[in-house]
């Protein structure tokens, strides 16, 4: 287990570094979560990201595959990368508050 | 400011002092031609690169149909010889059967949301992994940098390989 001490506020992630609950997240959360994770300030694009994979989640109960993010989101692969730099299905699932995804692709 | 503790979830154990050093770095060496194996090496390239490890492809031999323009959305699935494709081998050499295999086996595929082979290709590229054409084999079969799709970054010898490949896991395919 992993705490974050956050002024007098602790948000526990699990044993891969996601939120251990769900309901923690909020959008400062979210902020906090990628400055950790050096992916730096939030742009809208990163939200558009975000956004996604959180309802995608919530239909389907895992993370989109990368294939379908780039078709669907409208970002491509390349910008994917350089938005969640070192692995952006992980790093993105992080910041969005979900668990690691199960899909290979 | 944040602050991060990270424990072992069993007794306390700093984790980064148990946990081994992660890869940082693989070369994927794809030397043969039908689409079962070729796939794997490409799902374990993009899996890579998914992790945030740096990701090399070289292809060899008949491997190179993978990245010949022409050759590579035609890859075949081979029902000959492999006793866990669960066909006997005079059945699997019947016309058609290898056709069939492959309408199959692209149908799977693409349920698990894996993309064709120019399409992962394009993809892979894309992620930043680098690919690469065997030298050798391209002078043995005639073949010549017109000849591949243009997400091949270059065709190199084995030192070239060897030396792009340091620090590097290699995983031949």
């Amino acid at each position: 287990m992993t705490t974050e001490a956050k002024n007098d506020k602790t948000v526990v992630l699990d044993q891969d570094g996601h939120l251990a609950n769900r309901e923690d997240w909020n959008e400062e959360l979210a902020q906090e979560l990628a400055y950790h994770e050096n992916i730096g300030e939030l742009t809208d694009r990163h939200w558009e990201v975000i956004n996604y994979i959180r309802d995608e989640f919530d239909k389907k109960g895992d993370a989109p595959s990368i294939r379908k993010l780039t078709k669907e989101s409208g970002v491509s692969t390349k910008e994917l990368y350089k938005l969640f730099p070192k692995g952006p299905a992980k790093k993105a699932a992080k910041v969005a508050g979900l668990p690691k995804p199960k899909g290979c692709i | 400011m944040t602050t991060f503790v990270t424990q072992d979830k069993k007794n306390g154990e700093r984790e980064q002092e148990s946990a081994a050093k992660p890869i940082e770095k693989v070369s994927i060496i794809i030397s043969k031609g039908s689409l079962e194996e070729v796939y794997p090496g490409l799902i374990m390239a993009n899996g890579a690169r998914m992790e945030g490890i740096e990701a090399t492809i070289f292809f060899t031999f008949f491997g190179l149909d993978a990245i010949i323009d022409n050759r590579m959305d035609k890859l075949k699935v081979a029902t000959v010889g492999n006793p866990a494709m669960h066909i006997p081998t005079m059945v699997g050499g019947l016309p058609g059967m290898s056709a069939f295999a492959t309408k199959k086996m692209k149908k799977e595929i693409e349920k698990l949301d894996i993309p064709p082979v120019r399409e992962f290709i394009e993809m892979i590229h894309d992620t930043g992994a680098e690919i690469y054409a065997c030298r050798a084999t391209v002078d043995m079969f005639h073949l010549d940098e017109r000849d591949f799709c243009e997400q091949v970054d270059g065709i190199i010898s084995v030192g070239e390989f060897y030396e792009k490949s340091a620090g590097a896991e290699i995983i031949f395919t």
